[in-house]
């Protein structure tokens, strides 16, 4: 049996598919459960109850919402250029998703272990932005195409310092690749050893560009519902509209994931003596996805000039700096050589 | 506070720990909303809900037909006919209410001498066509049936104040 999944290609092939499987569903099913903590904690900080009947304390919202999607009429746009119409929210969902390829959960679990998984995982998710300016533009109508263009500038400014951030990261650890990423990270001090403290200024900067670029509040300028309705979302309904909010989703626990992995050191225990594993890694990610949905509660939505200087004039001068802090503290081992912690090269 | 400071606190997202402090304190909070369907807020004894024409202990219509309330409506929505019951008293024939028009004033109840046409606490009567909502003689007349006790009390617990 394990020869067939090792040494065949039609069980190597399905041993894949398989291992696909193994990560979609269950980021999926979790995904349901995140969109529904989102809704509550943004409830209780406005003091309201959120979802709470459909199921236990409304647990199974997310589900009651899917089967309303999927079963309502999907409306074309007179006008509108169907092919790309239909493309764009898949575009959107898949690209959120192929990223998860490269993410690793656990010492080894992971779909593939390329060695520039970090480069991967933006260059797919830069490709996201295709899925929104499609959508804008093939609904052939204002509004959308006003929120795809805003959202356009949008992603690709921060991207831009995230690239910036993520190198500071690349230098430290002499390695592109998740787990040598969270090796590095590993001593004998528990969470004092992860990057968020040599990284700390970066950690913050990233969450905030992570804000930008996954189109959450208080960045949600393609949205912004008081302005342009839905924005690139406007003449979307029903399963297409649920493949928007499905990847936009997919997207923020990518972000998660990221952070918890670079800056928190994934699936390493934060705590000396106890054992490594894949929950340590989930609940980082709960937390960091916590204070995405904090962060929607409790600020109002930024203007686009103050996005664009925000990103341009402060996080791009900011992280290029540090990059070039990093570079020299991690050659010449300041700081008892914190910034420097190779494990592969050097 | 002097431009160093200020750009000091910018820098250091000093506006988003606070709100972030803020948020957090709230979220543990009692909820202000209530269970909607299941749990109903507390309504005033002058609530102006739907309409209801009352009668007497022993089953008697209230309604003269003076028509004080028809004139006083701004909203022009009602409609009133009246001739002589066979034992010789002035009662309606038809008693409209347009609830597609009524602007839930309360002009009509405080118009009326006998306290016949009120407007009692029940605000849940949606209805699925427009044509549910033209309320008639006999629907008015139910309602004052249906709601008696509850608009009773509300009458009496607002008596001192008129």
């Amino acid at each position: 049996m394990a020869d067939f999944f090792f040494n065949t290609t039609l069980g190597a092939i399905l041993l894949i598919i398989g291992q696909i499987f193994l990560i979609v569903i269950p980021l999926l099913l979790a995904l349901a459960f995140l969109m529904y903590a989102d809704r509550k904690i943004w409830a209780s900080v406005q003091l309201r109850r959120g979802p709470n009947v459909v199921g236990v304390y409304g647990l199974l919202q997310s589900f009651a919402d899917f089967g309303k999607y999927i079963v309502k009429e999907i409306v074309v746009p007179a006008g509108a250029d169907r092919p790309v119409f239909f493309m764009a929210p898949m575009v959107s969902l898949v690209m959120a998703l192929v990223a998860w390829a490269v993410i690793p959960f656990n010492d080894g679990w992971v779909l593939s272990d390329i060695n520039v998984a970090i480069l991967f995982v933006f260059a797919v998710s830069s490709l996201e932005v295709y899925g929104v300016i499609m959508g804008g533009w093939a609904s052939n109508s204002k509004y959308p195409f006003l929120g795809s263009l805003r959202s356009a500038a949008q992603m690709i400014s921060y991207e831009v310092s995230i690239g910036l951030i993520i190198i500071g990261v690349i230098i430290s650890t002499g390695s592109m690749n998740f787990s040598g990423i969270v090796a590095a990270q590993d001593s004998n001090y528990g969470l004092l050893s992860w990057y968020w403290l040599p990284h700390f200024p970066m950690l913050i900067l990233f969450f905030i560009s992570a804000l930008a670029e996954t189109n959450r509040p208080p960045f949600d300028l393609p949205e912004a519902e008081s302005e342009l309705v839905a924005g690139y979302q406007v003449e979307y309904s029903s399963t297409p509209f649920l493949l928007f909010m499905i990847g936009e989703l997919v997207a923020v626990v990518l972000m998660c994931a990221l952070i918890s992995l670079m800056f928190f050191g994934g699936w390493l225990s934060p705590i000396p003596g106890l054992p490594d594993g894949i929950f340590w890694m989930i609940a980082k990610m709960g937390l960091v996805f916590f204070f995405f949905s904090l962060i929607k509660a409790i600020t109002p939505r930024y203007r686009y000039d103050q996005l664009m200087r925000l990103g341009w004039k402060v996080f791009l001068p900011f992280s290029l700096f540090w990059v070039v802090f990093v570079a020299f503290a991690a050659k010449f081992e300041w700081f008892w050589g914190i910034y420097a912690r190779y494990t592969v090269g050097g | 506070m002097t431009d160093y400071t200020r750009h000091a606190k910018y820098f250091l997202l000093q506006d988003f720990y606070q709100g972030m402090k803020l948020g957090i304190k709230y979220m543990f909070k009692p909820k202000a909303t209530i269970n909607y369907p299941h749990e109903k807020g507390p309504l005033s004894p002058r609530f102006r809900g739907e309409h209801a024409l009352r009668r007497y202990a022993n089953g008697e219509e209230r309604c003269i037909a003076c028509k004080l309330c028809e004139a006083v409506c701004p909203a022009q929505a009602i409609t009133i006919d009246a001739e002589p019951r066979d034992d010789g008293s002035r009662r309606t024939t038809r008693y409209d209410i347009d609830m597609t028009k009524c602007i839930y004033c309360g002009f009509c109840q405080e118009a009326c001498p006998v306290d016949a046409i009120v407007e009692g606490p029940n605000f849940e009567f949606s209805t699925e066509t427009r044509e549910e909502l033209y309320y008639d003689k006999t629907k008015l007349l139910e309602n004052g049936d249906r709601w008696e006790a509850e608009i009773a009390r509300n009458l009496e617990m607002d008596a001192p104040y008129r």
